[in-house]
């Protein structure tokens, strides 16, 4: 047997090899977080695109074909390439952390896991410089628009969604096996961090729904190459068919790009309330119910498909039922804070502002759930507005929220505070400019995915469009904050902030390469 | 130039529209009442659960603000150590319950009523086209009108060349007409992809799907004009194909239908008549306009490669007998429709020729509506 190898240097390796070889969960975490910054900007490009269309009535700058291109792309791109990715970029760094394990469970795949992901992106993107153009037909790409009717581009786009289901199915194997496996010895479950066992749960619902829309878009590429009809009514086919399957898929994928949010949120309001977090049994309940309810409420982004009463009857009731565990979050969040010792650091703003703004859209929630109501908000910038609540002061909220709470445990450095809270101010006064009247527009009945728009819906669209340039603009300066911490700065403690529990706090700051190689002992 | 006086016009009526219901409705900042019972009772479930949302947001905001100020650090806030608290976690899971089910009882009652759209007066039938409507009127056998409704709006104003009218988007050369007080019932499918069909003052939003038939109703109580558009993307020209309602009294709706019906008499006379070759393409010029133009374009140099051109193409040059197949049956697998049903045998002849005649092409011949009807006879 070969002796002598010298194992005690165990640093990253150099170049551009050390991030194309590793296996190293902060390494990976670290790509997952840059690839999805880059799709935050690309898909925030195309959103600008969208809005500087809508500013005024007429069409100045786009045609209507490639209004259509932008909307499509703005979508995937954002959810698939700037959410999800964020999150699991987040899950990479800090689950390890979080439950003492030296790294992730399975770090080969975890490396694929990413490294298929910017040929998915890079594919996609590559339609928009091709003769037919990007694909079109919302990031919903309902049949048979996205069959029949699609330009020829669409089997790119196929293609590049089974990359990115691929990709996702591997990356929540591997948080799962992590989880169950490489707990820290007295890490029982219940003992695990909320952003632990919100991810947890999330893994399970991407195994569950992603093959989902991967049969989905193999369906279409049947139809489209292959001569079959599932979705066209002539060849005895129902177009509608498309609807269910997808949304079996597409409601849960709403949870899971807000239960890790939910994760971060209740790590960061204990810290900075100096306070426990309150009802935190209720609080992986509320999470699991949550989980499960996603799967049986997602006809309500039909309700104008012609249902069945009953059906109808069904998808209502059971979709106002999710009103009750995301409440009790709510509430244990608003109760967490009650009789703390509050400050307001950058995390903690982007956080209160998260529970603030992302109840709002719970609250139009609830009311697109009634549906009679809903036949008059279906398909109105009223959903669009919905959903941009839920998803930019949710989901990208927290995310951001996350970043700055550990770039001090991944830098090393203190993020500059005042910077950080002109990031904060800037983005939330300039997310509800953007989003807040495309209430109104949706209620006063203008249309979603329209590129011009009847005269008396001007005068919010041209509000709402200021709001978005603030909004996409101010992030730059989130890149330049990063940037400079990552460069220098202040240098952190290992506990960084005065109110935080968990694992992560306990290595120092930065995170050495490798971590945990013996696990800690939970008490 | 920013637009900065928009802005704060705009943030004005924000907050005017979070103190006055009244002021909402002025400035078209809510959902429409709309003219019929199923319309306010959905506005009233919509503004009931809206002040639901309000009184809850301004207990968990209340709380939140209250803690915000009231435990911050800086003013020497001492953490308490509570985390955990059975009984009230059991009743802010049961009050949430209690409010849901207040609320899906009258909702319940509005969605069965919207669902029972039996006993109609008045039979449409409404199919979904890129990017129109067709209107067809189920009468007596013989007696059906059928028309297209397209948008009105000149291509100048759209484009910023001519100033918006005051309907701008939301007009049509010819609305659907129907009797006020009549239970009127929708029949809704597609042609090609999905579209729905959304008039909120109405508060009908049904989908059209192809190969299936949606059911719809409304019974307008207020006469006059109302409009909407259609509200799912159905591609390029979505944001196009806008819907305009007429509600007259039952004495002008008879009239109307019967000017129709005389109208439909003598547009399926004409295909009898002699037809010379200018007459064919003076005719189709319209025709192409409000049908062909759109993806094939006014000089027929088409959006390749979704939308070929015609002119100088094989099809539209070519044996004439290969262009009138095309144009009757579609090219299935693409966006070119089957025209066959949509088209009368006048318009289909004055199309085909007007292609072959105009828009660059010079071929010389011509097909007479009564050689299509010969076509189509010899087909079925």
């Amino acid at each position: 047997m070969a002796t002598g190898h010298d194992d005690h240097h165990h640093g990253p390796a150099k170049g551009f090899t050390r991030w194309l070889y590793t296996t190293n969960h902060k390494d990976i975490g670290s790509m997952y977080l840059w690839f999805s910054f880059a799709m935050f900007l690309l898909g925030g490009t195309f959103a600008l695109v969208i809005r500087a269309e809508l500013f005024q009535p007429g069409l100045q700058f786009v045609e209507p074909e490639f209004f259509n291109q932008m909307t499509t792309m703005h979508g995937l791109v954002m959810v698939f390439g700037a959410v999800m990715p964020a999150f699991v970029g987040l899950a990479n760094w800090m689950i390890p952390l979080m439950i003492g394990a030296p790294d992730m469970a399975l770090p080969r795949m975890n490396n694929w896991s990413f490294w298929i992901l910017p040929f998915a992106f890079a594919m996609l993107a590559s339609t928009l410089f091709m003769e037919a153009g990007a694909p079109n037909f919302g990031w919903t790409f309902y049949a048979p628009l996205s069959t029949t009717y699609a330009p020829s581009t669409v089997t790119f786009f196929i293609f590049a969604i089974h990359i990115m289901g691929a990709s996702s199915i591997m990356g929540s194997i591997n948080i799962i096996a992590t989880i169950q496996n490489l707990r820290a010895p007295g890490m029982t479950y219940m003992k695990m961090p909320l952003f632990v066992w919100t991810w947890l749960i999330t893994a399970y619902l991407l195994i569950a729904v992603m093959p989902v829309l991967a049969g989905v878009v193999t369906m279409m590429l049947f139809d489209i190459h292959f001569g079959t009809s599932f979705f066209s009514a002539a060849g005895g086919g129902d177009p509608v068919l498309f609807q269910h399957v997808f949304w079996f898929f597409g409601h849960p994928e709403v949870y899971i790009m807000i239960l890790p949010a939910f994760g971060v949120v209740s790590e960061i309001i204990p810290t900075f309330s100096r306070k426990k977090l309150f009802g935190y049994d209720s609080m992986v309940y509320a999470t699991s119910s949550i989980a499960f309810l996603s799967f049986i409420v997602w006809a309500h982004h039909m309700f104008t498909t012609g249902m069945p009463l009953a059906g109808e009857l069904f998808f209502m009731y059971a979709t106002m039922l999710i009103a009750v565990p995301t409440g009790v979050k709510v509430f244990n969040w608003v109760t967490t804070m009650f009789k703390g010792s509050i400050s307001f650091e950058t995390p903690m703003l982007f956080s209160i502002a998260f529970v603030v703004l992302f109840t709002m859209g719970g609250f139009t929630g609830l009311m697109l759930a009634i549906a009679p109501a809903d036949f008059q908000y279906h398909d109105t910038y009223f959903v669009v507005a919905h959903f941009h609540y839920v998803l930019v002061p949710g989901a990208v909220f927290s995310i951001m929220a996350a970043a700055y709470y550990w770039l001090p445990k991944w830098t090393g450095n203190m993020y500059d505070e005042a910077l950080g809270k002109l990031h904060f101010w800037l983005s939330f006064v300039g997310i509800n400019i953007l989003f807040f009247p495309q209430h109104f527009l949706g209620l006063a009945g203008m249309p979603r995915r329209i590129p011009d728009y009847a005269l008396q819906f001007a005068d919010f669209n041209m509000v709402s469009t200021v709001g978005a340039f603030i909004f996409g603009f101010s992030q730059l300066l989130f890149l330049f904050i990063v940037v400079k911490t990552v460069l220098g700065g202040k240098k952190a403690t290992a506990q960084v902030w005065e109110g935080a529990e968990g694992l992560e706090w306990t290595v120092p700051s930065p995170a050495p390469y490798h971590t945990f190689t013996t696990p800690p002992l939970v008490p | 130039m920013l637009p900065m006086n928009k802005l704060w016009l705009g943030l004005g009526g924000l907050v005017v529209a979070a103190v006055s219901p009244a002021a909402m409705a002025a400035w078209g900042l809510n959902m429409p009442k709309g003219i019929t019972g199923i319309s306010r009772e959905t506005y009233d479930l919509h503004m009931l659960i809206f002040w639901i949302c309000v009184a809850i947001g301004v207990v968990v905001y209340g709380v939140l603000i209250y803690s915000l100020f009231a435990y911050r650090k800086s003013k020497g806030a001492i953490p308490a150590s509570f985390h955990h608290s059975t009984k009230v976690e059991i009743v802010w899971t049961v009050i949430p319950f209690v409010i849901l089910i207040a609320m899906a009882i009258p909702s319940t009652r509005v969605l069965t009523q919207i669902y029972d759209s039996s006993e109609s007066d008045l039979d449409i039938m409404v199919t979904g086209y890129q990017w129109r409507w067709q209107y067809r009127y189920l009468t007596e056998e013989g007696e059906e009108v059928t028309f297209f409704s397209n948008l009105a709006t000149p291509e100048e104003q759209i484009y910023n060349r001519a100033e918006k009218g005051e309907n701008y988007l939301l007009e049509v050369d010819e609305p659907l007409v129907v009797p006020a007080n009549k239970k009127v019932r929708l029949l809704l499918t597609s042609a090609d992809v999905i579209h729905s069909w959304w008039v909120p003052a109405l508060s009908v939003k049904k989908d059209a799907v192809p190969g299936f038939v949606n059911e719809s109703w409304f019974n307008a109580e207020v006469t006059g004009t109302y409009r909407g558009q259609c509200t799912e993307l159905c591609g390029q020209d979505h944001g196009f194909m806008p819907v305009v309602v007429n509600v007259v009294e039952q004495a002008e709706f008879d009239a109307w239908l019967a000017e129709k019906q005389a109208a439909a008499a003598a547009v399926a006379e004409l295909a009898n008549q002699e037809w010379t070759l200018d007459q064919l393409v003076a005719q189709g010029q319209t025709v192409y306009t409000t049908f062909c133009m759109a993806c094939h374009q006014q000089n027929g140099q088409g959006l390749p490669p979704a939308f070929p051109a015609l002119t100088g193409s094989a099809i539209a040059t070519g044996p004439i007998a290969d262009h009138v197949t095309t144009v009757l049956n579609g090219r299935p697998g693409t966006a070119m429709a089957a025209y066959g049903a949509l088209l009368s045998p006048v318009d289909m002849a004055a199309v085909i020729t007007y292609e072959r005649n105009a828009i660059g092409n010079n071929v010389g011949d011509m097909i007479t509506p009564v050689e299509i009807l010969q076509i189509q006879a010899a087909a079925q």
